[in-house]
Formats: structure tokens, sequence, C-alpha cells
């Protein structure tokens, strides 16, 4: 079990390298996964990524406004969530499958 | 009643009857549009008799019934009302136009009877009477114009009103747009008149008017009344702008009675009697106008002679009669030029519908060469037309008689006058005899050259009736206006009732120290009298008694009758100098500047921003994940900037 030092020795600087790690594996999924169920977890890897940077100066400024802003994204990802599955559900009824390349359709 | 409901009912009747018609065209049958269209102008002429009968019980300095039903115009210094005024001389007009457009009316219910657009056609009549009443009932040139514009059109529709054939549509077109010549001179003389005087009112112009004549060209009253006239030359069809006139035959016949022959073409006239001290104050422009209309008038005689159609040879007469009214204006007799007008519009309207009567009967046959001996088919209409041609060729004492001779007579003694003018006069009322016989005994008398398959038969009673009507008009309508000298000798010495009822309005050149005696007078009536009775004597022997002879004369004269036959080539000349070069150059043009350069211009951005646009156009493929690339190199971009600063 880490003492309170070791949690207390976790500076500004770690929470926001892992953040930067994060946020990069969730873009790179996004980049490179065909699967669009893949491709939206990773978009979820990248707003809590966010939201990790978020929290990390709120902490270390001592405001509260970054952790409010948490809440507001948590939000528009939950929305965003459900506006994604809903077209990857209606890709899925019309191909049978979720790949990205299927999206090339709406294009005018 | 009172006078502005009066003036509202018989300006409005007609356009209700429009309105109803038109919304109706395809419904209405010829018998419901003809006689609601008919009783619409009837109507407007029980308000123009009760109108004038009150305006004759005022007392002759202040006869002027003026109604103003609410200001139309009002910025800065230029104020117009939607004024209407009866005055002696719009009361003729209001009169002949509802009296004469009424019997139109009934006529055209017989003649349109078989077409297909009959109710279109009553509601474009009866639009044609609405703007002509405001023409004339209009206090101001520019309530005026309204109308002047407004009868233009109807002209227009009318004249194309069987547009399917190309070339009556091309006839409507030319009208239009030689009348448009016109307008814009007439609209430049109004400008000129408001910009001088600061109002466009009629009676507050003919107060300004100088009272010492202009004798500089450039005056403004010179210029101003100059353009005036130009425009009144368009609608008036004088030269150089008469040419569309023959060519406006191509409309059905009741409508060259009604409009090119009786009421609108007049009234480039009316304006001049209309603006008469203005155009007094300026000699030089009545010098012009003199001439234009003797020449019009002895021009157009000798194109009437050359004439095969029935239609154009009164279309020819009528720019001749013009003629006449101009040149008695243009010697300042602004009273006679009326007279003429009124008594004009009687024989010639007659004479139009008689001849329609003729085209009916020979199943739309025009050439009088197909014609002859029509008299026993067609009784009402050659007794009728007898009339007419009585009047015309001013044999006493039918209409014409009175107001040709006091034109002649004007002509001569005017201060305004020249003999030359008079001598001018003569001779297209010698012609005047000449082509009016000519189509007489070609039409009705002589031997018949009706093709056999061909039945004429007398028209019936509503054309007749009308017929019948304006043949007595015909007759008596001249009396209203006796001179001295017949008047002197005649038992109860009848006044000269036009004069006395125009006098007070109209401003002429004084008489004062112009002494003629009688025994001129009647020589001058004499000689042109006599010389019209030969004249129609030797047109009645060469083409009754010895057809021949025309012939032989005609290939005598060789080039000469070649060229008036064909009209001088005026046509040709307008053809080849003006419209030809401007087709030209308006397709060099459209060759050179709008194909080369403009048009070029605007490709060549357009092939700028498509290039532009189809390399940008690779970037959107489409695919999602390369989209999301893009935003994450924006990123980078964006974040490098801020960080590197």
């Amino acid at each position: 079990m880490p003492s309170t030092d070791v949690i207390n020795q976790i500076g500004l600087s770690h929470y926001l390298v892992l953040s930067a790690a994060l946020f990069t594996m969730g873009f790179l999924g996004v980049l490179m996964r065909r699967n669009v169920l893949v491709m939206m977890m990773c978009i979820e890897l990248m707003l809590n990524a966010v939201n990790l940077t978020f929290i990390a100066f709120s902490k270390f400024s001592g405001r509260i406004d970054g952790q409010i802003m948490v809440f507001f994204v948590m939000t528009i990802a939950a929305a965003e969530a459900a506006v994604g599955l809903a077209i990857i559900v209606s890709i899925f009824k019309r191909y049978r499958e979720v790949n990205i390349r299927f999206f090339e359709h709406l294009k005018g | 009643m009172n006078h502005s409901l009066l003036m509202a009912i018989l300006l409005l009747s007609p356009f209700v009857g429009f309105l109803i018609n038109g919304a109706r065209y395809r419904k209405n049958g010829p018998n419901l549009a003809g006689w609601l269209a008919t009783t619409a102008i009837a109507i407007s002429f029980i308000c123009s008799i009760l109108l004038v009968a009150d305006l004759i019980g005022m007392p002759a300095e202040s006869r002027r019934i003026a109604v103003s039903f609410f200001d139309w115009i009002v910025i800065d210094k230029l104020k117009v009302a939607a004024g209407f005024v009866v005055d002696p001389i719009s009361a003729i007009m209001i009169l002949v136009i509802t009296g004469v457009g009424t019997l139109i009316h009934m006529f055209s219910i017989g003649y349109m009877h078989h077409d297909k657009g009959v109710a279109k056609y009553f509601a474009y009549l009866n639009l044609f009477v609405f703007n002509m009443l405001i023409l004339v009932l209009g206090d101001s040139l520019l309530t005026m114009f309204v109308g002047w514009e407004g009868v233009g059109l109807c002209s227009y529709l009318l004249i194309g009103f069987w547009f399917t054939d190309k070339d009556k549509a091309a006839a409507g077109m030319k009208a239009f747009i030689t009348n448009r010549i016109g307008d814009a001179a007439f609209l430049l003389g109004m400008f000129i008149l408001f910009m001088t005087y600061g109002t466009l009112n009629f009676f507050d112009l003919n107060q300004l008017a100088p009272t010492v004549p202009e004798a500089s060209w450039l005056g403004a009253a010179t210029l101003g009344t100059l353009m005036l006239f130009i425009g009144a030359t368009g609608k008036s069809a004088q030269i150089p702008l008469y040419v569309w006139l023959p060519d406006a035959m191509a409309g059905p016949t009741p409508v060259s009675a009604l409009i090119h022959a009786a009421t609108m073409v007049t009234a480039g006239v009316y304006m001049i009697v209309r603006l008469n001290a203005m155009f007094i104050a300026a000699p030089n422009t009545l010098m012009i106008i003199a001439v234009i209309g003797a020449a019009t008038a002895v021009m157009a005689a000798s194109i009437g002679m050359t004439q095969w159609d029935i239609k154009k040879v009164l279309a020819y007469s009528t720019v001749s009669q013009l003629g006449y009214m101009f040149l008695a204006a243009g010697v300042g007799a602004f009273g006679v030029a009326m007279f003429h007008l009124m008594t004009h519009a009687f024989f010639k309207a007659l004479m139009f519908l008689g001849s329609g009567s003729v085209i009916h009967a020979m199943h739309e046959e025009q050439d009088i060469r197909k014609m002859g001996a029509l008299k026993k088919y067609m009784p009402i209409t050659h007794i009728t037309f007898f009339f007419g041609w009585l009047a015309i060729i001013g044999m006493p004492p039918f209409a014409g008689f009175f107001s040709k001779d006091e034109i002649l007579w004007k002509a001569m003694t005017s201060p305004l006058g020249h003999p030359l003018l008079w001598a001018a006069g003569v001779l297209g009322a010698v012609m005047t005899a000449f082509y009016m016989t000519r189509l007489m005994a070609l039409t009705f008398w002589g031997k018949s050259r009706v093709p056999k398959e061909v039945h004429p038969h007398e028209s019936p009673a509503l054309m007749t009736i009308p017929l019948i009507v304006l043949g007595l008009l015909s007759i008596v309508g001249g009396w209203l206006g006796i001179n001295h000298a017949i008047s002197s000798i005649l038992p109860g010495h009848p006044a000269n009732v036009l004069e006395h009822w125009l006098g007070p309005v109209l401003r002429e050149p004084s008489l004062d120290g112009v002494h003629h005696s009688v025994t001129m007078e009647w020589a001058l009536m004499g000689v042109s009298v006599g010389l019209a009775a030969l004249s129609a004597f030797v047109a009645y022997h060469f083409y009754v008694r010895s057809p021949e002879t025309p012939k032989k004369i005609a290939e005598s004269l060789g080039p000469v009758y070649r060229l008036i036959s064909k009209k001088y080539l005026v046509d040709e000349l307008y053809f080849g100098v003006i419209i030809n070069p401007l087709i030209a150059f308006s397709k060099n043009l459209w060759h050179h500047v709008d194909v080369q350069v403009i048009d070029k211009t605007t490709y060549l951005l357009a092939d700028l921003m498509k290039g532009g646009g189809s390399v940008v156009r690779t970037l959107q493929t489409g695919n999602m994940q390369q989209y999301a690339m893009y935003i994450g190199l924006g990123l980078v971009a964006v974040l490098s900037f801020v960080l590197m600063r």
C-alpha cells in the first residue's frame, strides 16, 4: 500500500503526461481503426484524457471551475455517444457491418 | 348629379367593362361580351352628354368642370393631381369618343361574332376607351401622358389581335416602337416645359405662355412645343413617323375605325389645341407643323391613289386627313382643327365600318380589284359609304366640305398662313377626290370582278345601324361650323356654333388689320370644290367607263408610278438608313464586345474558380479518418504556432 508521500509525490506533470498519452492513443485509434465502435471508444478515451487534464489543473490551482467543466464534457460525451450509436445502428442495418468505409457514402 | 360622381362614372365605366370581360375572357360569348362592352361605353356617353349639358348652361367665359380625385404625385415643386377637366375642347372629344365608340362597339358585335377571342377583344376595346378618356380629360401633360401611353398599348394589343399571323404581330410591334420614338420626344418636351414654367398643368401653362411670340429657335416654348409636336407625329401618324399607320390595318376593321381613324390618331391634334397659347407663342414650331401637315396631306393622298387594299386606301386617307388637321393647327386655326377632327371622326369611322361591312360580305377579301358592283348586293353599306365619300371629297353640304374648306381658307388668310400651304391643301383635296372616287368605283360601281365562289350579302342590322347613324352624322356634322360667306346667303343666317363654342378657350392669332373680301372666300371655295369635283369625275370616268385608261397612264408614268405605289420606298429608306445599320452595329457589339470581352471575362473567372475548386476538391474524400487527421494536424499547427511564438 503506497504511503501518502508517494501520492503527494505525484505532481501536475505526471497527470499531464498520462493525459497526453491517453489522448494520443485515443487519437491514433480514431485515425487507424476501421471499426466504428472502436473508434467511438477511442473518442471517449480522448474526451476522458481531456477530463483528466481539467481535474489535474483544478486540483493544483485550487479552483473548482475545472471540475465543473468536466461535468459538461461528460454530458456532451453522453449525447455524442447516443447520436453516434444511432448512426452506427443505421449503418449496420444497411450494410451488416460497421466499417468506417461505409461512411464515405455520406459524402455529397 | 354632382360632377365628380359623373366624371368618375364616365371614366370608370369602360374600365369596369374591361375588368369583367378581361377576367372572363374564356367564358363570355360574343353577345354577352359585346353588349356588356357596348353598355359600358353607352353609360360613358350618357355621362358625357350630362356633363356637356351642364357645361352649355354655364357662362361662355367660365365653361370648365374640373374634378380632382386625389393628389397623384407630390415631389418638391412637382405637384400632379389626378385631375380631370371638361371644357369646350375636351367636351367635343369625349362626345366623339364615347358616341362614335358606342357605335363601333355595336358594329363589332356583328363583325367579331365568329372570332374565338371575342371577349378579349372587347376587353381591349374598353380599356382603349378608358385610356382615351384619361388622355382627353387629364388636366396636365402628365395625366395626358398616362392615357397617351395607355392608348398606345391598346393599339398594339389590337393591331396584333390575331397574333398567330406573324405579319400582324409584327405590325403591332412596328406601331408600338414607332410610337415610342415619338413618346421619347414627348417626354423631353414635358421636361423642357416643366423646367421653364414649373408646372405641367395645361391651364397654368397656357397662362404662363409668353404673350410675345418667341422669335428664337432655342426658346423654351419653341423647343418644348417642337418636342411635343414630334410626339404628336408619332401618335398622329405624320411625316416622318407615319409609317406605322398603314400597317396598323392588320387589326380587326372596327379597331381601325375607332383607334386608327376616329380617336387615338387625333390625340396629337388634340394636344396641340389643348396647349394653344403655348403653341401660338412659338411661331417657328407652328410653321413646321403647318409644313409637315401639308406635306403629309399631299404625300399620303398620292400614295392612296395607287393602293389596291381597301383598308390601305383608307389608312393613307386618314394620314392625309390628319395632315389637314395639323395644317390647320399650324396656321393657328385651332378651332378649325378640332372641327375637322370631329367631322373626320364621323366620315372616316363610317368608311372604315363600311369597308368592314364589305370585307365581311366578301369573306375577308380586301383587294378592291376583286370587288366591283357591290351596290346591288349591299344597298345600305353602299348608300352610307356614298355619304362618307361625298363628305371626304368636300362636296357641299356634307360634313367634310365645311371643315376642309375652312382649313384651306385659314391656310390662305391666317397671318401664319401662306398661299403655298393653300395650294398644297387644294392639291391634297384633288387627290383625295380622285382616290376616294376610285375606291367607290372599284368597290361598289362598274362591273363585278367578284370571284364566282364568293356571294356578297348585306350585313346584319347590328352592323348597318351604326353605318346609318354615322352616315347621317356625315351629312349634318359640318353644319356646326358654317362659315360667314355661306351663312350670309342662308335663310336665318345660322351661326358658326363651333366657333362660338371654342372661341373663348382658344388663343388664336389676331385677325386685326387682316381683311379679306367675301368674294375671295367664294372664289377660293369655288376653286377647291370645282377641282375636287372635276377630279372625282375624271376618276369616275377612268374606273367605271374606261378601266383601261388608268393602266395606260400608270404605264406611261413608269418609274414615278412605281415609286408612289411602293409608298416612296420610305419603309425601305428607314430600313436602309436607320434600322439595318443599327442592327449591324448591335450585332458587332454582340460579337465583339459581348462575346469577346464580357462573356470571356466571366468565363475566365468561372474557369479560375473551377480550377481552384478541382485542386481543393481532392481534400474532400469522404474518408472520415482522413478528416480526423486534418483536425489533428490543424491542432498541431495551431499549438506549435502558439507555443513557438
